[in-house]
């Protein structure tokens, strides 16, 4: 028995085609529901092996996408389970909702490798494969905590172990007193632990929110533009994006939120967020900007730095400079359709940066930009990875998990339960948690393996 | 020259008739096997040598559970218990934990008689002094075991049960005796043999209180401790009603600073801090210089003075377990309230032990090198009756039925406390004489002292050791707890007068709509049997108390139950995936050297097992796995 299985099977750049694969016991039944085909008799329960419909993913009367269902069936199948794989049009909001109805309807999003791990498991893949996929383990043994934890920022590995070590200690501290009665008190306990829960929930919530804010469609290059105030970021995101999307004004602080857009050059898949401009403020909506500018250069892969070409350096450029030092950055003189009187080398011998001078409002320029990109990619200045949309929607999951079982630990003291009770779960929850950061020793251990490899196959 | 002569043959020889002794001895004897069961004195079957008192926290479920698969521990205690009391009840279910105060005499007198009466059972006092084993295609098979006077036994199974008796000596100050617990004889020949076997040995301790004058103790400074006055009995076999009795009280006092400011300035006496005991002590049962020494913060530690008996002025002082010279234990026992005139009967003293380490053991309790030899109670490296007894059983079940070639019953963690145990002893490296505590239950919501019959009834007939009639008994009574939760989960109550008028006579909220029984249950202010007058269709003539108390525990707590038995799910997951008996782990790249050595030295039987072995890490259970996966197909 094994529980079905859903992820998008293309790359998460923009390909004309998204697949959506489902696999496992249930894969027939839950492709059934959402699966409308154009041809009545076309159902997914009536669909042969290696048969294919069209029509379209339709729940609870919301059209989703145009769709080609394909169904394969066990055993002769890549996994050896049966399988659904839905060819969409792509648009990655789009196989985004596509995934999250199929998880609502029983599916499971698929770990990275997961399904060329059930192929392995189902006898698919020959013992010479699987002996290279083990040389492969080895040789990312000595960096496996490592690597696995990349896909995290380091902040949030260090928030996790946080929570569970909270938890842990309320653990120990029940078991202790249970144990030892004479020694360990469980005097007002409950209210403590409430208060303790009511603050680990604070930051739980506060992650699945960070999440939601477009940590999930974070399929591309972390590509960040910063500059101060009408240096012309907009303008800059603009021109790559081809049409007027961010409100471009000449009013300074005009963009007060972060703005997320994905963008496609020759094939490189930049997911680029446009901040506010950065300076000192006094206005309390724009310091929420600038603050969030500042958080999200932090996690960012590239920074497009916008200088206004046609003034001197302020001391808001010092403040973004000293911010992005450390991260790979393309500098961009912009405005040069007028006279450039910024000094570079002030920056060039502040930072280490690529600097091109272009003018988004002429719309010159932009191809020396895609270049600089493009050979900044090819030579690995830059990771590309496609797994991190998948972990952390893997992640969100388990964050809700953790939330549940803790919001079950206060109705338990509530309910003026036993001390013992809570304990139930607060293991729960501290074993969800043990799962995102990938210390927990339980069944998904081979999960973890197979998630050394790309998990579209 | 060797002496040779009694050549005589059983199916299994059991080596001690302490607590594990006994139960070992009497399963195998009660599945069929001819056994013999060997003591040091007859005296000193089934001896109480420290506490006088069986179950507590944790072990009281041991002692259930012992009951539940057919074993005598709770019968026994039962026909001799001078108290009872359940533990924690002002906490949830799972805790709830009983604990009886016993008449040492008395429990080793009515033990030492079951055991005589016993078919296919020997009891004889005698020393054994050499284990006897062939070698067949290069491993050791147990052939019998030889006493000290050269009569030699034959068997095709052996059970060490030897408690604390391998080369023993008591220690107080600097007195040291070279004896087992209570002045008996020690065993001071089967360790060498055991070596000889190549069974690695190596050195516990332990302690026990003083135990003092009833008559020189002033009862007026301290608080009484009852028993309960409604008792439950241990067996399952037992009604309140078939065990009911007097009983006699406990007493509590405390230590204080001056207690502490003796211990310390005395600490450099003791030879467990002077280095002169070498033994690894147990931080769960501590003496009271380590109490003292390691919480300086607390100025007082309780002490429990317990009846030794019905029939003795002797009382055991619970919480003063100590090794210092006598003339520190009078002092600092006489700055106890109530103790300032207070004679000694018997000195504190720490007992040192051989023992061996249990890794060395399969789950079924044998050891991995010795085909036949079987090992449970204290010498595993364990503390406590209960602890002791419910190695005995698990092994003498395990021994019948190997020389039966069945397969083995291995309890796992999510069945039973015993499973736990057995896991932890032959799984984890203890250092120190484990002593089985609550906490070490992952899954204690579904082990609960007052379901064991309910997991393991089923498992004791099939092998043996339930009989038809109780069974069958067991059976009716499972039968009714669960049409009868079914019935009250589909009895739905309407919003009339009489319900509202019953719920507002029990402050419970009025209905707004209907609900069903099970419902109104799962309200703390109410329970299944205040329900009875609203519930005509109640045949309550097949309600027992046990009976009601399985209905309300499975309704009230059915959601943490469901969450609990979801994280079984996931737990048996990996236990199920089985490591297979002949693999190499030098065959299996890529694991780390402790892991390989580990995993050889402790030979898992699944991956959940191997999981537990500190020293694997996560990395090395996922090439684990896929060795395994590959090596299946």
């Amino acid at each position: 028995m094994n529980d079905t299985i859903v992820a998008i099977a293309t790359g998460m750049g923009n390909s004309g085609i998204g697949i959506i694969r489902l696999s496992g016991d249930k894969a027939l039944e839950i492709a059934g529901k959402v699966f409308k085909p154009n041809n009545q008799n076309k159902t997914i329960d009536k669909l042969n092996s290696y048969h294919a419909a069209f029509g379209h993913i339709v729940y609870d009367n919301k059209i989703y996408d145009e769709t080609v269902a394909l169904v394969m069936k066990a055993p002769h199948t890549y996994t050896t389970e049966d399988t659904v794989e839905f060819d969409c049009h792509g648009g990655i909001k789009i196989l985004k909702n596509i995934l999250e109805l199929l998880i609502k309807l029983g599916a499971r999003v698929a770990e990275p490798g997961e399904f060329t791990k059930r192929a392995f498991l189902g006898g698919r893949i020959d013992m010479s494969q699987a002996e290279s996929i083990m040389d492969l383990i080895h040789a990312k043994n000595d960096m496996a905590v490592e690597s696995s934890l990349k896909q995290l920022s380091g902040g949030l590995k260090d928030i996790i172990t946080g929570l569970r070590e909270k938890i842990l200690y309320k653990i120990a501290y029940i078991e202790s007193a249970l144990d030892d009665p004479e020694n360990y008190s469980l005097d007002n306990f409950p209210q403590e632990l409430n208060e303790t829960v009511d603050n680990l929930l604070i930051t739980v919530n506060n992650l699945i929110k960070s999440n939601d804010n477009g940590r999930i469609i974070n399929e591309g290059i972390k590509t960040v533009i910063v500059g101060r105030p009408n240096a012309g970021k907009s303008s800059v995101l603009n021109m790559l994006l081809g049409e007027e999307r961010a409100i471009v004004t000449d009013i300074e602080g005009t963009t007060r939120d972060t703005l997320e857009e994905v963008i496609n050059i020759d094939q490189i898949t930049l997911n680029i967020v446009d901040t506010a401009g950065i300076r000192d403020t006094e206005d309390i909506v724009e310091k929420i900007g600038v603050d969030k500018a500042i958080d999200t250069i932090n996690d960012a892969d590239l920074i497009l730095y916008i200088v206004d070409g046609t003034s001197i350096l302020d001391e808001n450029d010092y403040t973004i400079m000293d911010k992005i030092k450390d991260k790979k950055s393309i500098t961009i003189i912009n405005k040069n359709d007028m006279n450039i009187i910024v000094d570079k080398l002030l920056i060039t011998n502040r930072i280490n940066t690529n600097i091109i001078e272009l003018s988004a409002k002429e719309g010159t320029g932009k191809t020396e930009l895609c270049n600089i990109l493009k050979s900044m990619f090819f030579n690995n200045e830059l990771n590309y990875n496609d797994e991190i949309y998948i972990t952390n929607l893997r992640h969100k999951n388990l964050l809700f998990d953790t939330k549940e079982s803790l919001l079950k630990v206060k109705e338990s003291i509530a309910m003026n339960m036993g001390e013992d009770f809570y304990t139930i779960d607060l293991m729960s929850a501290y074993s969800s948690l043990g799962k995102i950061i990938g210390e927990e020793l339980e069944d998904d251990l081979v999960n973890k393996i197979f998630a050394e490899f790309c998990m579209g196959k | 020259m060797e002496k040779r002569y009694i050549e005589e043959a059983y199916d299994v020889v059991v080596v001690g008739a302490g607590h594990a002794g006994c139960e070992a001895a009497l399963a195998t004897s009660r599945m069929g096997q001819n056994t013999i069961l060997f003591t040091v004195s007859m005296d000193s079957v089934a001896l109480m040598p420290c506490n006088p008192n069986i179950g507590g926290s944790s072990k009281g479920h041991l002692v259930r559970e012992i009951d539940a698969l057919g074993g005598e521990m709770g019968k026994n205690i039962d026909k001799t218990y001078i108290q009872s009391k359940m533990l924690n009840v002002s906490k949830g279910p799972a805790v709830h934990s009983l604990r009886a105060q016993a008449d040492k005499v008395e429990y080793t007198k009515q033990m030492r008689l079951t055991l005589q009466n016993q078919p296919n059972l020997t009891l004889r006092q005698a020393e054994v002094t050499e284990l006897l084993f062939d070698v067949i295609d290069n491993k050791k098979v147990i052939r019998g075991v030889k006493t000290f006077s050269g009569a030699t036994y034959y068997a095709k199974a052996v059970i060490l049960c030897t408690g604390t008796y391998l080369k023993a000596r008591c220690i107080y100050g600097d007195v040291v005796n070279y004896t087992g617990p209570n002045g008996l004889q020690a065993a001071n020949h089967l360790s060498d043999s055991m070596s000889e076997a190549g069974i690695f040995i190596r050195r516990f301790k332990t302690g026990t209180p003083a135990r003092l004058d009833k008559n020189s103790i002033d009862f007026s400074k301290m608080e009484e401790q009852k028993g309960d006055e409604h008792i439950v009995p241990f067996s399952f076999t037992n009604t309140e009603e078939d065990i009911i009795r007097d009983q006699i009280s406990c007493w509590l006092t405390y230590t204080n600073e001056e207690t502490h400011k003796i211990i310390k300035e005395n600490i450099d006496r003791s030879p467990l801090f002077s280095g002169f005991i070498k033994g690894t002590g147990p931080r769960y049962c501590p003496s009271i210089e380590d109490k003292v020494m390691k919480f300086p913060d607390k100025n007082r530690h309780q002490l429990f003075i317990e009846p030794e008996g019905e029939f003795t002025n002797e009382m055991y002082m619970g919480g003063m377990s100590s090794s210092l010279p006598e003339d520190v234990q009078y002092k600092m026992i006489r700055t106890v309230p109530g103790l300032e005139n207070v004679k000694i009967v018997r000195n504190a003293y720490a007992i040192e032990y051989d023992c061996i380490n249990a890794i060395n053991l399969n789950q079924n309790l044998e050891f991995k090198d010795v085909s036949g030899l079987f090992s449970a109670g204290q010498v595993n490296g364990s503390s406590g009756y209960e602890e002791a007894a419910a190695q005995g059983l698990i092994a003498g079940i395990n021994a019948a039925r190997k020389l039966q070639n069945k397969e083995p019953i291995i309890l796992d963690r999510s069945v039973a406390y015993i499973g736990v145990l057995v896991d932890d002893l032959v799984t984890k490296e203890t250092n120190e004489p484990y002593r089985m505590m609550t906490s070490r239950a992952e899954y204690r919501l579904l082990l609960r002292q007052d379901n064991a019959d309910l997991r393991l009834t089923d498992i004791g007939h099939e092998i043996g050791l339930i009989d038809d009639v109780r069974y069958e008994k067991f059976c009716n009574k499972r039968n009714i707890i669960n049409s009868e939760i079914e019935r009250v989960n589909n009895i739905m109550v309407g919003a009339n007068k009489k319900i509202q008028e019953f719920l507002e006579a029990h402050n419970s909220t009025t209905l707004k709509t209907a609900a069903s029984l099970a419902e109104l249950i799962r309200r703390p202010e109410l329970s299944y049997e205040m329900l009875a007058e609203i519930d005509p269709d109640r045949d309550e003539t097949i309600l027992t108390k046990d009976i009601m108390e399985q209905i309300n525990i499975d309704i009230k707590y059915e959601g943490y139950i469901t969450r609990q038995k979801q994280q079984v799910e996931h737990f048996k997951k990996l236990e199920n995936k089985k490591i297979p008996d002949d693999i190499n782990y030098d065959n299996v790249s890529n694991l780390r050297k402790e892991a390989r050595q580990k995993l050889t030295l402790i030979k898992p039987s699944s991956i959940g097992q191997a999981s537990r072995i500190s020293g694997v890490s996560p990395a090395d259970i996922s090439v684990l796995l896929i060795y395994i996966q590959s090596y299946n197909s």
